[in-house]
């Protein structure tokens, strides 16, 4: 016999997405048996605009992208203009973009853990991280002038330095992170009604995680050991210890633990990048405005994985095309696998544990009248017509 | 009498609804972090809610993506009356940096009435606090 199912739509306006997108749960009695994704509510032709303006003003664009991430993608993209220059960076102008990239994914977990604790009903830590993350975020009021586009990215460097103060006052911050995550890898792994929401939810096999692409912190929770910052070294991660975090509980309790222990190996890196800052300039002095005609690919670990863009140029001072490819394009095909088999109720907590942002991956838009493929989607009135017509010709209905 | 009371309830304890009509997420996290404890936009009596059907005040932030305008009117229309629309940060109120984007409406304006601007790229808390409490303060002396 087969076995019935029903089809419920979520979005794109719904409490537990931030952004709107829309899924389509194909559901059997509680148990989900498959997932849709629709998306593309958030495009903006972002890419087609880059066209339009030079390499400095993409950069206030690109920083746009999406704002948890903002200083992700500028440092993927300038880190691509800067190898099509071939510029050979000042030390302290690497240092100080690391030092940023560090202090957002502090920022960026902090505000998933809350997140996440919000989705399965834990108010409380949602509070928690939310007032920790304001002594991130005021840090990096301080440093960049901004709360959350930092604008501290240039071409061949970056724009502001930072002061024996601020440098204080950074080491300080690290200091009560650090406290505050050992407080949250206590709750996370202990708390037991909040280990029987996360615990065995949304498995993804390393086998399947890898086919799908995952990547970032929900890969590593599948056990696959794949980080840019130690594979690729970008900025100044090359001369930084850390450890690439994995876990092989391959559920949404391992991508929890993975983010925490991120938390600590960022407040380490922090530590590290301000011991070491080297004197000197923070940018480079002369940068031309053309770029010499080429294409570069930049990759970037950003909080949510890995980012890559590319940039063509043909020799102008606009370029010629850039691609971004956000981490939750690639993580969003595998989230809506990984809550095949689990309930209805697990839907909002398997979904946030990508850590999804929607504003980075809608890219483009696909035409569903795309003729040449043979899609179409028809209007109601159209398929109105289409139905009195059916009927006329076959039946011979008339009225 | 009973208008008076709902009046005085709307001014005292606004519902609002969040919705991102393709914002970057920078205003969205702003938003939510002016509920949290270190901003707590709660102690003017500010609730978020859910559902377009419950809620007093819609809090719109991005420059409106052409295949979103059709569900924010939707989502407008759902609303009860009498209802207020605030656009928050800078793409909201003009199309800011994705203005002459081939896919952005430009502003919650070109396609909701917006009763309250809020700029900034993106907004901060304070600001956002600032154009609710003036919102309010607006309400409160029509119903005076």
């Amino acid at each position: 016999m087969a076995e019935s199912t029903i089809k419920i739509p979520v979005g794109p306006q719904h409490p537990f997405l931030k952004e709107p997108c829309k899924f389509e749960f194909e559901i059997s009695g509680e148990e989900i048996r498959g997932a849709k994704i629709r998306m593309g509510y958030n495009h903006r032709g972002m890419e087609k605009a880059c066209e339009d303006r030079n390499y400095y003003q993409c950069l206030y664009l690109l920083e746009r992208i999406c704002g948890i991430c903002s200083h992700s993608h500028t440092t993927a993209y300038i880190q691509a203009v800067e190898s099509l220059l071939g510029l050979e960076l000042p030390k302290r102008g690497l240092y100080l973009r690391t030092l940023v990239c560090e202090l957002e994914r502090l920022h960026s977990h902090l505000l998933w853990l809350g997140v996440a604790a919000h989705e399965v009903g834990f108010d409380t830590l949602f509070m928690y991280t939310w007032r920790d993350r304001e002594l991130v975020m005021n840090i990096l009021e301080e440093i960049s002038g901004n709360r959350v586009n930092y604008a501290i990215n240039t071409v061949g460097g970056v724009r502001r330095d930072i002061t024996a103060e601020q440098r204080k006052k950074i080491l300080d911050l690290t200091k009560v992170v650090r406290e505050r995550v050992a407080y949250y890898a206590n709750i996370g792994t202990n708390e037991p009604s909040f280990m029987a929401r996360i615990q065995g939810v949304g498995k993804m096999s390393t086998e399947r995680a890898i086919e799908k692409c995952a990547v970032g912190p929900f890969a590593r929770a599948s056990n696959v050991d794949r980080d840019v910052r130690r594979d690729d070294p970008y900025a100044a991660y090359g001369d930084l210890e850390f450890k690439v975090i994995t876990s092989d509980s391959c559920d949404i309790l391992g991508r929890v633990v993975v983010r925490v222990l991120e938390m600590v190996e960022s407040c380490k890196m922090i530590d590290q990048l301000l011991d070491k800052l080297p004197e000197g300039e923070i940018a480079v002095q002369k940068v031309p405005r053309r770029v010499p005609a080429g294409a570069a690919v930049s990759r970037y670990e950003a909080p949510r994985g890995e980012d890559v863009h590319y940039v063509r140029s043909n020799g102008t001072d606009k370029p010629e095309r850039v691609k971004v490819r956000a981490p939750t394009l690639c993580n969003l095909e595998a989230a809506a696998e990984s809550v095949v088999g689990s309930y209805v109720a697990d839907i909002p907590i398997a979904i946030a544990s990508i850590d999804p942002c929607f504003s980075c991956t809608d890219r483009t838009t696909v035409l569903l009248n795309d003729r040449r493929r043979g899609v179409r989607m028809a209007t109601w009135e159209e398929l109105r017509r289409h139905g009195v017509d059916w009927y006329r010709q076959n039946k011979g209905i008339r009225f | 009498m009973f208008k008076k009371l709902v009046k005085w309830a709307r001014v005292k304890s606004p519902w609002i609804l969040h919705f991102n009509s393709g914002a970057c997420n920078a205003c969205d996290i702003e938003i939510l972090a002016s509920l949290m404890p270190h901003y707590d936009l709660e102690r003017f009596g500010v609730m978020l809610k859910a559902s377009p059907r419950h809620a007093d005040v819609l809090i719109c932030s991005g420059p409106v993506s052409k295949q979103i305008a059709p569900r924010l009117r939707r989502i407008y229309e759902q609303m009860p009356d009498p209802k207020f629309v605030v656009a928050v940060g800078a793409c909201a109120c003009s199309g800011g940096a994705f203005r002459g984007c081939y896919n952005v409406m430009g502003g919650i304006d070109s396609v909701v009435p917006v009763a309250a601007y809020v700029p900034g790229c993106p907004v901060k808390p304070e600001a956002l606090i600032d154009g609710v409490a003036k919102l309010l303060g607006e309400l409160n002396k029509e119903s005076a």
